[in-house]
């Protein structure tokens, strides 16, 4: 597959790299795991360890060399094979030759493109994520560039005829997030694990930061989302002494401003966490456009546990259901 | 600090963090280093992972095979009687370092702000070892602990865009090592010829949280020799 035009931010990705953090090396993987586990189960491929594209905001334009089976989820940037629009969420046969271009989103941020069998880079510490901050892994340890040849999988794909999951059953295509109702608007409520330094802030400070809005700055990317609101108060201040940090942590800055991590996120971090998103709700923070607003929760550890193990099973009767019926 | 201080806290649905002290302090890392070796060893089902830090660690799991309140128990339960290590002390890791000129453009500036030589500067931080009591920020990048009090200078005030890799730097009260080139704010004083990261085998990292740095001063051709 020739990359004829890479788009704002094309990268390869897969769940992430696991069991390295203590010598210093970050998860990477795709932001949106939602969406790249659906890809991969819509092209037929193991979800979580076979590579992807993650398309930033601007998709790019791609040429296939071989026939195969494709399937883009996440942000909506309006797919096209040689100009005809093709649905989402589901399995689509493209031919050698083809053109799939994928336009600024309209909605969402970020668009996963999986082909059947996966692309084909070598794996690096376990995984085919991209390490931009390291130049490592995915291909070449970079984003992708006009003129890149990626190689495919050749795989038998007939069997993935007709998988879709139907723009009418949302619940399928995304973690069930809740809402906050303000007005006419909806906007996306991220559930929240207290600490572990929640003790670092005052009542006012938890108040504020469950009360208010918070609005997604230009100054976010892969490593976090910067977010801005009213300040969120400090007993003394928010250094702590470094410790570990994970995707979802919810960082208070220097100047009361709350930092979530994505993927891309430092091992370490020295300032207090007053929780962390829950797993099921990254997806939809990931898909968040600078200017958009997010609002938080407090809940219960058992709360996420279950949500966490209510997607897995979701995601579990899905494949189970396409495999049934292929067979 | 308390010998037996131990806080468990959920990070999220995926991870748990482990607080053993509230002060940097080498008894408390000490058993964080402990801490760490006993889980790897008890490999409970469903952990993926350890990291630990200053004062604390921090442990991921599979939240399909586990969950926070039994692993609380089983952590707990290890956690006794951590300050009683197996013994097995870290490794002694010698850094050859070239202090000074090209190398270490801050040297000067880390002398005159001290009130010492160069010459000074380079016995004093050359002249003890140095507990690494955690990896991060990068890959293979080192927290030292135990900075002589006379070597403390402030960051710079604007970080420089890019440092080149195996620059050994002073920031604030801590030293430490860049393993590849990045963005960053330390007093540079030298630089080591070592490869601390090799793209080609990334996860070989020479060193890890509970080992000893020894900086070892060679001149430019040695530098130069690697």
């Amino acid at each position: 597959m020739e990359v004829c035009n890479a788009g704002l931010l094309t990268t390869v990705q897969d769940i992430g790299r696991t069991g390295y953090a203590s010598r210093g090396f970050r998860e990477n993987g795709a932001c949106d795991k939602h969406a790249m586990r659906l890809a991969n189960m819509l092209a037929g491929n193991e979800p979580d360890r076979t590579a992807v594209l993650e398309c930033t905001f601007q998709g790019p334009v791609l040429r296939f060399s071989s026939d195969t089976v494709i399937a883009v989820t996440g942000a909506d940037m309006e797919p096209a094979v040689n100009g005809q629009q093709i649905p989402r969420y589901t399995a689509c046969p493209v031919k050698a030759g083809d053109v799939l271009k994928l336009h600024t989103a309209v909605y969402g941020l970020r668009a996963y493109l999986a082909v059947a069998g996966g692309f084909l880079v070598s794996p690096v510490m376990g995984s085919y994520s991209t390490d931009l901050q390291c130049g490592l892994g995915g291909f070449h340890g970079r984003a992708l560039q006009e003129g890149d040849i990626l190689e495919t999988q050749e795989k038998a794909s007939a069997r993935l005829a007709g998988r879709s999951i139907s723009a009418a059953a949302p619940w399928l295509r995304q973690p069930s997030n809740p809402y906050r109702i303000m007005g006419d608007s909806r906007t996306v409520m991220l559930r929240v694990v207290p600490g572990p330094q929640e003790d670092a802030f005052t009542t006012e400070g938890l108040q504020t930061f469950e009360r208010n809005l918070f609005c997604l700055t230009a100054n976010s990317d892969r490593m976090a989302c910067k977010l801005e609101g009213p300040p969120i108060e400090t007993k003394n201040g928010s250094d702590i002494i470094s410790d570990g940090i994970v995707e979802g942590s919810v960082q208070i800055a220097a100047d009361g401003q709350p930092i979530v991590m994505l993927a891309d996120h430092q091992t370490t971090g020295g300032y207090a966490k007053i929780g962390t998103v829950i797993s099921v709700d990254i997806p939809a923070l990931a898909q968040l456009k600078p200017g958009e607003y997010v609002a938080f929760k407090f809940v219960e550890y058992e709360e996420a546990l279950r949500a966490y193990r209510h997607e897995q099973s979701k995601l579990d009767e899905i494949k189970k259901s396409w495999e049934g019926r292929n067979e | 600090m308390e010998h037996n201080y131990l806080k468990l806290k959920p990070v999220g649905d995926r991870a748990l963090s482990i607080e053993l002290g509230t002060e940097i302090e080498e008894s408390v890392n000490i058993r964080v280093t402990e801490l760490s070796r006993r889980i790897a060893a008890a490999r409970p089902p469903g952990i993926l992972e350890v990291v630990p830090a200053f004062t604390s660690l921090l442990v991921y799991y599979d939240p399909l095979q586990t969950d926070y309140s039994r692993l609380q128990i089983l952590i707990t339960s290890l956690a006794v009687d951590s300050t009683r290590t197996a013994g097995r002390s870290g490794k002694l890791v010698e850094i050859p370092v070239c202090y000074g000129g090209r190398y270490g453009e801050d040297l000067s500036f880390v002398a005159r702000h001290a009130g010492l030589t160069e010459k000074e500067v380079i016995k004093i931080h050359s002249g003890r070892d140095y507990r690494i009591f955690m990896l991060g920020f990068l890959p293979g990048f080192p927290y030292l602990g135990g900075l002589d009090e006379r070597l403390v200078t402030p960051r710079l005030d604007s970080p420089r865009n890019r440092i080149p890799a195996g620059s050994v730097g002073i920031g604030g009260a801590q030293t430490g090592i860049y393993p590849l080139a990045s963005p960053g704010g330390w007093r540079l004083i030298g630089r080591t010829p070592l490869k601390l990261f090799q793209p080609d085998q990334p996860d070989r990292i020479l060193y890890e949280a509970g080992d000893i740095i020894r900086f070892v001063p060679v001149d430019d051709r040695d530098y130069e020799m690697g």
